[in-house]
């Protein structure tokens, strides 16, 4: 910076340049998350609940069926998408301690993406069995 | 860290019901992350074969993990339908007291209904099953 920009002051620098829109973006992936989430939530429980069976041919075959890959593999990456924020957001309310605080939302991201990453690929891997 | 002023704040209100509801979100939120660990769980196991498969059942099916199960169908209709009416206020709706409260008792009642419905039809699919 130089020397006439030091005199004015930080406030001064930031003042009527608007907002960045960025500071809404947790508040704002948390509702869109949420707003798809829910009519998945209806059609996974319902799929789950007239399953005809809980064994391993018939689950496949649930997997591997029309639309169900599709929908599974977005359900499963906006619940963990969704759960990540909502983690994120406990932790920064009730964990005080730094050292801890970071540390959890450290472990938080990592899972809630591993999560993501897992149930992606369990789909993907029956349905595209099924279909070979 | 241990020195830090902290205001007197949860504490110094009277008690109301909204209240628990508040909380019982974040609770619930918190349980359904691990159903939804156990969810993928079951999903990996099926990609990793009948054998695998076979194994997690043993685990899933087991008494203690049935009762889970319906925590977590608690779990989820109530942060579904708690998670709804978080939506309407973000729209600016229900806000007022009455309002607030008269869907806090909604919330709870379409939970129990939902959750009694999930829970019946697992029953009788079990029992279809066993």
């Amino acid at each position: 910076m130089n020397s006439r920009a030091n005199l004015r002051s930080p406030l001064a620098g930031v003042l009527n340049q608007g907002a960045a829109h960025a500071g809404v973006h947790h508040w704002w992936v948390m509702r869109l998350t949420a707003v798809a989430l829910a009519p998945l939530c209806v059609w996974l429980t319902v799929s789950l609940l007239i399953l005809p069976g809980t064994g391993y041919t018939a689950v496949s075959a649930w997997v591997a069926s029309g639309v169900n890959p599709v929908l599974l593999a977005l359900t499963m990456l906006l619940a963990a998408w969704h759960s990540g924020l909502g983690l994120q957001a406990v932790i920064e309310d009730y964990v005080a301690r730094p050292l801890w605080k970071t540390s959890l939302l450290v472990l938080s991201a990592f899972v809630n993406a591993l999560l993501a990453a897992s149930g992606v690929y369990a789909v993907l891997r029956i349905a595209l069995r099924s279909v070979a | 860290m241990d020195e830090r002023p902290l205001s007197p704040h949860v504490t110094v209100y009277k008690w109301a019901y909204t209240m628990t509801l508040s909380i019982l979100h974040r609770v619930s939120g918190m349980a359904l992350f691990l159903a939804l660990l156990a969810l993928i769980f079951w999903l990996v196991a099926a990609a990793a074969g009948p054998e695998a498969y076979a194994r997690a059942m043993r685990v899933l099916a087991s008494w203690p993990v049935r009762c889970l199960v319906v925590v977590a169908i608690l779990a989820l209709w109530y942060h579904f339908c708690n998670g709804l009416r978080h939506l309407a206020w973000d729209m600016g709706w229900g806000f007022e007291r009455a309002q607030a409260r008269r869907s806090a008792v909604i919330v709870v009642v379409a939970t129990l209904l939902a959750s009694a419905v999930c829970v019946y039809a697992l029953v009788r699919a079990g029992a279809g099953t066993a």
